[in-house]
């Protein structure tokens, strides 16, 4: 239950977990337009570059992007495997009704390099951003929507809440699993059926135990007379320092080269 | 006969990430048939996850666990029968109840072990009569009870499972005093009249000593002592010096000792110390 790598915040001090986490957000959604916009190899091996730069910076063990990159090692499979067979132009191989061309072997490697940076640039921002950090940025970052009566700070906190509760109700689930299989509770055999079945004495208590957490932090945040965004000030403040824009000028300078690289070289594909 | 026997057991909590944590670390011990076994050390220094490898809930690192005997681990497809054999009910075992009436959650351990269901209301009506629950509160809805007998009504479901050892993770937490005592002397009566081993996860010395034969003390994940109640309460210093106390009783009567009294050593409740002072009134003629 415990394991699930993805998208967990792991602590050390890099430079950056020492980021701002606005510039770190801002950052990755530079990186995924990116990676859609390389249209020759050597862009893109700008762009691999850059993410394998940004993947050793985290001093995040690679172990857990492995992890991550498992996940989804079979879209990855399948979606090179589609493009592979679907290319155009002459056959350099053909059996039965499948040919591989030039063409599908170029678009199979551009897929899974862009899909294994998606996945490894996506997964460095949370593993080196707290979840208080990475919606408190949110926040920031959404604040100009108030223009259009949209509640950001109510958003946001509701945001932290969820992200909060996600390794409480895990916890939560993990304890009455055990207190039902110590009770004879048989949750790995049996039809679909069964098994569903057997998640009632599971999902049951979990739910009354939600909704009585729900209400309990509602009377707290009550009692520290919490009344929504207005006037709320925070303890961390987030300010750019020197690092934050010596790291966004190096994302300007990735960004002009993937330009660059698109107009200037040929394109090989 | 020795009921569950442990060789070398760890267990190591997130290995290979920073949040590495040996839980448990080589522990050895045997508890005989009919044992009543307080389990105490402060929090996080590994009871709750040593308990839950007794039945199996928690595969070992390294190391084994014999219930009668036989290895819990020799065939994984086969452990949940050592679930019915050795009952654990958790903390807060509240927090477990679903069904609609009180008797058919009581009902849910027996009924997964493939029972009769003449058999099943045998043991739910047996367990219900242990922890004291009336036969109005077995038809209720779990969730209509108070919350001490919520607590009784979690630990019959485990009762009625008819387990040769039956654990307890501190039964008692959040319970008002007098809550606490009539559980106690439940789980004590249980436990003379089945001669069951039990086994009783507590931070309060005094209910240790009020009901246990023996003591285990666990420390940072090992065990630091076992042995027989009495004898544990009287390494008063030892038990200090991991912060642990000895029972209240047991310090005041201890001080009386130094102070020139003529008590004996380890008295541990207050009813054996008021008649141990009584005696000795009288011998000396002041009462």
């Amino acid at each position: 239950m415990r394991d699930i790598a993805f998208g967990q915040y792991y602590p050390a001090k890099s430079v950056l977990h020492r980021l701002d986490p606005r510039v770190k957000i801002l950052s990755l959604t530079a990186f995924l337009v990116l990676v859609f916009c390389t249209s020759n190899f050597y862009s893109l091996a700008l762009v691999a570059t850059t993410v394998l730069a940004i993947v050793l910076m985290s001093s995040v063990p690679l172990r857990l992007y492995f992890k991550s990159l498992k996940m989804i090692l079979f879209i990855v499979l399948i979606t090179s495997l589609l493009n592979l067979f679907y290319g155009t132009g002459d056959p350099i191989y053909q059996f039965w009704i499948f040919k591989v061309t030039l063409s599908g072997i170029y678009n199979a490697i551009f897929v899974t390099v862009r899909i294994i940076c998606l996945i490894l640039v996506s997964s460095a921002l949370t593993f080196t951003t707290s979840p208080t950090d990475l919606t408190d940025a949110l926040e920031r970052l959404m604040k100009p929507l108030t223009i259009f009566k949209i509640k950001v700070h109510e958003i946001a906190m509701m945001m932290t809440i969820a992200l909060r509760f996600v390794p409480l109700l895990l916890e939560e689930t993990d304890k009455i699993m055990s207190a039902q299989k110590a009770r004879g509770a048989d949750m790995e055999s049996g039809n679909l059926i069964a098994r569903v079945k057997a998640l009632i004495p599971v999902l049951i208590p979990l739910f009354v135990s939600a909704f009585r957490r729900a209400y309990e932090l509602a009377v707290a945040m009550e009692c520290r007379c919490y009344q929504g965004g207005q006037g709320r000030t925070r303890m961390k403040q987030l300010r750019l320092g020197a690092r934050d824009y010596v790291s966004m000028g190096v994302i300007l300078l990735v960004i002009c080269g993937v330009v660059l690289c698109n107009v200037l070289l040929p394109s090989v594909r | 006969m020795s009921s569950i026997k442990v060789e070398n057991l760890c267990c190591t909590y997130g290995a290979k990430t920073p949040f590495e944590r040996h839980a448990v670390k080589d522990v050895s011990f045997e508890i005989q048939k009919g044992d009543f076994v307080g389990l105490i050390g402060h929090t996080g220094s590994g009871k709750s996850t040593l308990v839950s490898m007794l039945n199996g809930l928690i595969k070992p690192s390294s190391g084994k666990v014999y219930v009668d005997s036989v290895d819990i681990w020799q065939k994984p497809k086969e452990i949940r029968k050592f679930r019915f054999k050795v009952g654990l009910v958790f903390q807060y075992p509240e927090y477990q109840l679903f069904e609609e009436t009180v008797e058919k959650d009581i009902a849910f351990g027996p009924s997964n072990m493939g029972l009769s269901e003449e058999e099943i209301n045998k043991r739910v009506l047996n367990a219900a009569k242990f922890v004291g629950l009336t036969d109005e509160m077995l038809k209720k809805s779990p969730f209509d009870l108070s919350g001490g007998e919520k607590r009784r009504a979690a630990i019959a479901g485990v009762i009625a499972m008819d387990p040769d050892v039956l654990i307890l993770d501190e039964p008692t937490a959040g319970l008002d005093p007098v809550g606490r005592n009539v559980l106690l002397s439940q789980i004590s009566q249980y436990q003379k009249a089945r001669n069951n081993t039990v086994i009783l996860v507590s931070h309060s010395m005094e209910d240790v000593a009020r009901v246990c034969n023996k003591v285990m003390v666990m420390n940072k994940g090992e065990m630091f002592m076992f042995d027989k109640t009495q004898e544990i309460f009287a390494r008063a210093d030892e038990l200090n010096s991991i912060g642990l106390r000895v029972p209240q009783i047991t310090r005041v009567t201890d001080r009386l000792r130094e102070m020139g009294l003529d008590l004996p050593k380890g008295i541990l409740t207050v009813d054996k110390a008021v008649l141990e002072i009584t005696e000795l009134l009288k011998k000396e003629g002041r009462l």
